[in-house]
């Protein structure tokens, strides 16, 4: 049930953002077992896991409350993630919705510029939190090459939902070229230069995140 | 898999029932927060000693929470830090006007999480807090390219001897120096002769050939040096030593506390047998153990192996070390 109001080509609206952070738990839930399998290659085998933990726990707050505005319903969403995810992934998606709302604050919706500020703070507080930067084989490496690409969008005139069709899609592939990296990192920098040759979890769910709201 | 559990999701949780039921009047447990607490209130005026992580790893930490050591500690999922909430009620509880120290080991997400605690307590005010991040394992390098070294045995001294200057009734800013010092001064190096199965993941988190060994492995299995031939006890009791002794470096006339450490599936017959290869290199290096500790003190599931760890001490840390301590897992002096 990955359907719902998506954004249209000018606003993301407050039922918007519930549709994809719903889009968003369907996919990691269908993706579990494979961020699982990625995270058990050079991280210690919860990435899934701990995910789907986490986005039941905000399905959950979806089901029970409604929202007004769009940074009620980042902040909460963030919170929820930190209460329940644990490990890396807590600290950094919590920060990352935590963090995108603030940006938003008092917005029942907003336009694709208003959103890029949310994104921009969101992935800033995501390198804060982690002290990564672009190539440590993090989520960041899907987070800022999305992040230019969102930009670059909006400069040519591009709408919301194609701005972040152009996001993710360059997400992903931030994410497919952390495979021959080193970790610098997290638990998989441990492994040195055998952390090399497996895609990074985190940057598989972060290209995740921003598939999902193009749903 | 073979285990003793009901349903992989609820190890964590049953066992904390099982340890509750199995030491009445000496541990609490606030089974919401997963966080486990001494039986009787905290002495007006006294530090809290907070630490957590990753459940698995057994006793710690809760094993180890009770008088002369912890006030507190926070079980995460296996292998998984706590989440903030829990440690921000862990300090909220055991705030007993002097503040609160976070012990935690070097652990990206461990880190992570203590570190949004603190910050939720410094936004909400009322807590003092000082955190002492734990980083004693020689077989990861230290530098910007990795998450640094892994906390290791090295909180196990920590715990006890930040324990015993707290119950002293030391300042906040004593204590955490005890503790900083017992990092400082501590060094650790593991090997695993095989590995562990985490209850979700169903299959062990690496593989080794029936002649093979890990050497520099971390609590959870993740390597650090290399796989390496399977070597007679007295020669990996070298191969974990030497790396150790240089690192400090610990020199000819140093006393230490040392810990032969085993991993969850190695029996004591092999650990004391280890202890005795451990404690002949150190005779021959010039190197006095003062107080050795030998047995399961943080473990990896049912992963085999052992770890090493020396703590070059003191009067005052000796001093710390004898006093007394009453835990499920650590007790004497009472």
């Amino acid at each position: 049930m990955d359907t719902g109001t998506t954004p249209t080509d000018s606003t993301l609206t407050v039922a918007g953002l519930t549709a994809w952070l719903r889009a968003y738990a369907t996919l990691i839930t269908r993706h579990e077992d494979e961020l699982t399998e990625l995270d058990a290659a050079i991280g210690d085998a919860d990435h899934g896991t701990n995910m789907a933990r986490g986005m039941k726990s905000v399905t959950a707050l979806l089901a029970d409350r409604t929202f007004e505005t769009l940074d009620a319903l980042a902040k909460q969403t963030g919170m929820a993630l930190v209460s329940s995810v644990g490990g890396a992934s807590g600290p950094l998606y919590g920060t990352f919705w935590i963090r995108f709302a603030r940006p938003l604050a008092g917005l029942a919706e907003a336009d694709a510029e208003e959103l890029g500020r949310a994104l921009h703070a969101a992935v800033e507080g995501v390198r804060q939190r982690g002290k990564a930067e672009a190539g440590d084989k993090t989520m960041l490496d899907a987070l800022l090459p999305a992040l230019d690409a969102y930009d670059t969008a909006l400069a040519e005139g591009a709408g919301l939902s194609t701005a972040l069709a152009r996001a993710a899609d360059a997400a992903e592939a931030g994410c497919a070229a952390t495979i021959p990296l080193v970790a610098h990192k997290g638990r998989a920098s441990y492994l040195g230069e055998r952390s090399a040759g497996h895609q990074d979890p985190g940057a598989t769910s972060a290209a995740l995140l921003l598939r999902a709201a193009t749903r | 898999m073979k285990k003793l559990i009901n349903a992989p999701d609820d190890v964590v949780a049953e066992s904390l029932r099982g340890f509750e039921a199995a030491y009445p009047g000496r541990v609490r447990v606030d089974h919401a927060m997963a966080t486990v607490y001494r039986a009787e209130k905290p002495l007006l005026g006294t530090v809290g000693l907070v630490s957590g992580g990753g459940s698995g790893h057994e006793p710690l930490h809760a094993g180890y929470v009770g008088h002369g050591m912890l006030s507190a500690a926070c079980c995460g999922q296996i292998f998984t830090s706590p989440v903030p909430d829990q440690v921000l009620a862990a300090t909220r509880q055991v705030d007993a006007g002097a503040g609160v120290l976070h012990l935690v080991k070097n652990y990206t997400g461990d880190v992570m999480n203590f570190e949004m605690a603190a910050e939720m307590a410094a936004d909400e005010g009322g807590t003092e807090i000082a955190t002492v991040v734990l980083d004693d394992d020689v077989a990861v390098q230290d530098s910007t390219w990795t998450a640094g070294r892994r906390g290791t045995g090295a909180t196990v001294f920590a715990e006890k001897l930040a324990g015993a200057a707290a119950e002293e009734g030391r300042s906040l800013a004593e204590v955490a120096a005890i503790a900083r010092r017992v990092n400082e001064n501590a060094r650790s190096m593991g090997m695993a002769l095989a590995p562990c199965t985490p209850p979700s993941a169903g299959r062990p988190n690496f593989t080794l050939a029936e002649d093979e060994m890990e050497l520099g492995v971390g609590i959870h299995g993740e390597p650090g040096r290399a796989t390496v031939p399977l070597a007679p006890a007295a020669e990996i009791a070298e191969q974990l030593l030497t790396p150790v002794l240089a690192d400090l470096p610990f020199s000819r006339g140093d006393e230490v506390l040392a810990l032969v450490n085993g991993m969850g599936a190695t029996p004591l017959l092999e650990l004391y047998l280890m202890y005795g290869e451990v404690q002949r290199i150190l005779q021959a290096h010039g190197i006095r153990v003062v107080r050795p500790l030998v047995g399961n003190h943080i473990t990896s599931l049912d992963m085999a192996g052992c770890s090493v760890t020396l703590l070059r001490a003191d009067d005052e840390l000796v001093g710390l070390w004898d006093a007394p301590v009453d835990t499920p897992a650590l007790r004497w002096g009472r």
